[in-house]
Parts: structure tokens; C-alpha cells; sequence
């Protein structure tokens, strides 16, 4: 049967024209086309899991940042709470001070009036003396001439001296 | 009448009818078709429009080249040329008065015949497609395809990661190029062969077999330790089954590449068959209505004829792939058998 017959002539011709479609299809054409998808192919791969790592910095820098937020918003508030104490303990201490200075003051000013009030009365009696003797001098000017009277009169006055 | 339709044909259909029965003959489909898928001294396009394509002979050692022109008088008739002639589409030697001899010994036909200046219009279309795609690559390797190379590129990667890798394994690469180049080749050669006037090219049994021969030799000379271990000495048959067992298995190394040489010159040989007799149909029952029915099959067989002929260049390859995959397999489970 002629057509399951191979002809020599084509089965050369073939055999010929594909190797050489081989050779130069293998040279010039497959290999820089699967270096090249092989190398697109890599490129793609890097890019990705580039950016996969540029993702996951990302993620580490934001935790960062937020530890460093709460360190000084946590930082804000110790601050603050600490002014807060000082001021507290100032206006405290200040008030006592007042309070202190104040008592002290109440009590030298009543230690004063209180020497003024001695002061006085002493003088207040030493005056009183003097007069009574001055009237005690006119009196027993004028009434020693009386004996009687005279003792009487001492005594009274010894009485009302020693009530006094 | 009838040689107006087949001109017609002849211009809006495939490769049919390019041979026209003679004037007043009666119209032998056979013959017809048995024309057309076989190879060809002319390419005949349609009447009045055939290149005569060279021959070359050599016979005993020396180069006759000539056109097959020669072979034709102006009436169309085979007449002989310098002791040669065409007898049943095979020139033979004749002597004087034209009588074909017996003795051909010496004589070795490399004409430039339809198939192999087909296989030459394929092969320009495969270089130069193909070296224009690698350019772009080269100058541009990360740039992103466009144009024709975006349209071969994921068939590339499909053979490369479906075919090849999935079949061969880490040692893929080096069977690329085969791999890509077969494919390719018997693509566009399928597809040449559907055109109007193509040629069956890879609907011929010498091209399949070259084809099938070369994946035969690749799978031989890739096969390792334990694919020649395996051929040789089956793992799990005992040893007095050798006798049987190596000339089935040495049997099994022809019988693949015989199967890829006879699928694929059967299943474009029958696709150009089966279109042939559907117009052949019109010229058999010598009627008009016919013709309707019968473009509108042949155009629906066409259109499978482009899915088989992807197909088949897909088979082609995935089998080679399957065959070197054999070969270069590391078989460590090998022990497990006994």
C-alpha cells in the first residue's frame, strides 16, 4: 500500500530540515525564551515575597510605634499624676505653714495683750497704792489724832486690802 | 458544468479539488482522494495555477536535478525525461521506448516534492515567528508579552509545566527544546495541511516516523540504570521468565514510538479523508442540493479538524514527554518489589 509506504526521499528531507529547525529553534529561539520566563518568572517571585517582607516590617514597625505611643502616653500620665502631687503636697504644706504662722501669731498677740493686761493692772495697782497711801497719808494725817479711830480705821483698811 | 463547480470549489473550499476528473471521465473519488493525501511531484493549488517543483535523483552516484515540468507535455500527460518517468507517483527508470525497467537499484529520490517544499514554508513560518517572539525576550526579558508572543507564551508554559515537568520531572530542561520544537512543527504543519492547497504533510508516514523515530532515540540514549534494569531484569519476575520478558520489553520500546508514528499519521490522513469524501459526495451523486449538505459538514469537520490538529501535536508531545519521563525516572522503590 503506497500510502503507509515511507518515502526516502521526504524521510531525508525530514530527518534533515527538523534537526536543523532543532538546532537553530534550540539555539536562537527556546533557550532565551525560557531564560527569559525563567527569569521573569524569579523576578516575580522576588518582587512578591519582597513585598511580603516589606508588609511584614511594616507590621513590626507599627507595633513598635504603637509600644512607643502607649510608653508615652503611660509616660504622660506618671508625669502628670506626679505635678499633680506635687502641687497637692505644696498647697498642703503652705496651708499649714499659714495655719501654723497664724496660730503663732494669735498666741504672741495674745501673750502681748496678756502682758499689756499685767502690765496694766500691775500699774493699775502700783497707782492704786500709791494713791491709797497718798490717802492713806492724808487720811492718817487727819485722823491719827484719834487713837480709837486710828485702829479702826488700819483694821478696815487691812480687811478691805487683803479682800482686794 | 462539473469542471465549473470544482474550479469553484476549488477557490472557496480546502485542499479539495485540485485535481479536476477529466473532461468526460467518470469522477473516481478514490482516486481523488488517494491524490491528495499522497505527496506530489507539483504543487497544485488549483488548474491553472501548479508549481512544478524540482527533482532531484541520484542515481548510481550522480545528481540529476530537474524541474518536474518535464515530466508533462502541454496536453497534461506523463511522458518520460532523460530515462525517467512518473509511474503511479514514483518516477522510475524507462529506457527508450518509455518502458518502465525492473532494476531500480542505484536510484534514490530526493526531489523536492509538495510535502517537503510544504515542510519548507512551515519551517520559514516557524523560524521566523519564532526568532521574532526570542528577540522580544532577549531585549526585554521582564517586560510583560505582547502582541504574537503573548499568544505563544502560555502555550510555552503549558508544555513547559503541564507536558514537561509534569511528566519528565527536575530533569526537564535539557528535553525542552525537542519538546517545544515537535509540538510546534506538528501544529503548524497540521494547520498548513487544513489550508487550501496545503499538503498532508504530517499525514505522511515518512514525516511521522522520522518524528517517532527521533523520540525513540532520545528515550533510548536518556535511559538510566534502572530503565534499562527494568527492560532487562523486570524487579518481581523471576528469573526464568527472562527469556520471555526481555523480547516483550525490547518489543514495548518499538511498539511506543510505533504508536505515536501510526496515531498521527492516521488522524490527520483520516481528517483530510473524510473532508474529501464530503465533497466528493456532490460530484457522486451529481446534484447542486447536495452541495449545501456537504460544505456545511465539511465546514463542521474542519473546524474539528483544527481541534485535532492541536490535539494531535498535543498527544505527539505529551507522549514523548511520558516515554523520557520513563527513562530518566529514578525508580527507588525498586526494592519494594521482591
Amino acid at each position: 500500500m503506497d500510502l503507509v509506504t515511507p518515502g526516502f526521499g521526504l524521510i531525508f528531507w525530514q530527518l534533515v530540515t527538523f534537526l536543523i529547525v532543532l538546532f537553530l529553534l534550540g539555539k536562537f529561539a527556546w533557550k532565551p525564551i525560557m531564560n527569559a520566563l525563567n527569569e521573569r518568572e524569579a523576578s516575580i517571585e522576588n518582587a512578591l515575597s519582597a513585598a511580603e517582607k516589606a508588609k511584614l516590617e511594616m507590621q513590626a514597625l507599627k507595633a513598635d510605634n504603637e509600644k512607643l505611643l502607649a510608653e508615652a502616653r503611660m509616660e504622660r500620665d506618671k508625669i502628670l499624676k506626679e505635678a499633680t502631687e506635687a502641687a497637692n503636697s505644696i498647697v498642703e504644706t503652705s496651708k499649714q505653714k499659714a495655719n501654723e504662722e497664724g496660730a503663732r501669731m494669735i498666741e504672741q498677740a495674745r501673750e502681748a495683750i496678756e502682758n499689756e493686761k499685767r502690765a496694766a493692772i500691775t500699774e493699775v495697782k502700783n497707782m492704786a497704792a500709791t494713791l491709797s497711801l497718798e490717802i492713806a497719808e492724808q487720811i492718817l494725817k487727819r485722823e491719827l489724832s484719834d487713837k480709837t479711830a486710828q485702829q479702826a480705821l488700819a483694821q478696815e483698811y487691812i480687811r478691805e486690802v487683803s479682800l482686794s | 458544468m462539473k469542471r465549473l463547480f470544482v474550479l469553484l470549489f476549488s477557490f472557496l473550499t480546502l485542499t479539495a479539488f485540485a485535481e479536476a476528473p477529466e473532461e468526460g471521465g467518470e469522477f473516481q473519488p478514490g482516486d481523488m482522494i488517494t491524490h491528495h493525501i499522497a505527496d506530489d511531484y507539483t504543487w497544485h493549488f488549483a488548474d491553472g495555477a501548479v508549481v512544478y517543483l524540482p527533482v532531484i535523483l541520484v542515481d548510481n552516484g550522480e545528481f540529476k536535478v530537474f524541474s518536474s515540468h518535464n515530466f508533462y507535455n502541454e496536453h497534461h500527460e506523463t511522458v518520460a525525461y532523460d530515462g525517467y518517468a512518473l509511474e503511479h507517483g514514483h518516477i522510475v527508470k524507462v529506457n527508450e521506448a518509455g518502458e518502465p525497467l525492473e532494476d531500480h537499484a542505484g536510484l534514490y529520490d530526493f526531489s523536492i516534492t509538495k510535502n517537503v517544499a510544504s515542510m519548507f514554508v512551515s519551517v520559514a513560518l516557524l523560524l521566523g515567528i519564532f526568532f521574532v517572539i526570542a528577540g522580544r525576550y532577549k531585549r526585554n526579558p521582564k517586560a510583560a508579552p505582547r502582541g504574537i508572543q503573548s499568544f505563544f507564551e502560555p502555550i510555552i508554559i503549558f508544555i513547559r509545566d503541564e507536558i514537561a515537568k509534569a511528566n519528565i520531572g527536575p530533569k526537564y530542561e535539557r528535553y525542552m527544546p525537542y519538546l517545544l520544537t515537535v509540538f510546534f512543527f506538528i501544529w503548524f504543519n497540521n494547520l498548513l495541511g487544513l489550508m487550501p492547497g496545503g499538503a498532508n504533510l504530517t499525514g505522511n508516514i515518512a514525516v511521522t516516523l522520522v518524528l517517532a523515530a527521533i523520540t525513540l532515540l532520545i528515550t533510548v540514549f536518556s535511559g538510566n540504570k534502572s530503565y534499562w534494569k527494568h527492560i532487562f531484569a523486570t524487579p518481581g519476575v523471576p528469573t526464568w521468565l527472562a527469556p520471555i520478558m526481555i523480547p516483550v520489553e525490547l518489543i514495548g520500546i518499538l511498539t511506543k514510538p510505533f504508536s505515536l508514528m501510526v496515531r498521527l499519521f492516521a488522524n490527520i490522513t483520516a481528517g483530510h479523508i473524510i473532508i474529501l469524501s464530503l465533497f466528493s459526495l456532490i460530484f457522486i451523486f451529481r446534484s447542486v442540493a447536495v452541495g449545501p449538505l456537504s460544505v456545511a459538514f465539511a465546514t463542521f469537520m474542519n473546524f474539528l479538524e483544527l481541534f485535532v490538529a492541536l490535539l494531535q501535536a498535543y498527544i505527539f508531545t505529551l507522549l514523548s514527554a511520558m516515554y523520557f519521563g520513563g527513562a530518566v525516572e529514578e525508580h527507588d522503590h525498586a526494592e519494594d518489589h521482591h
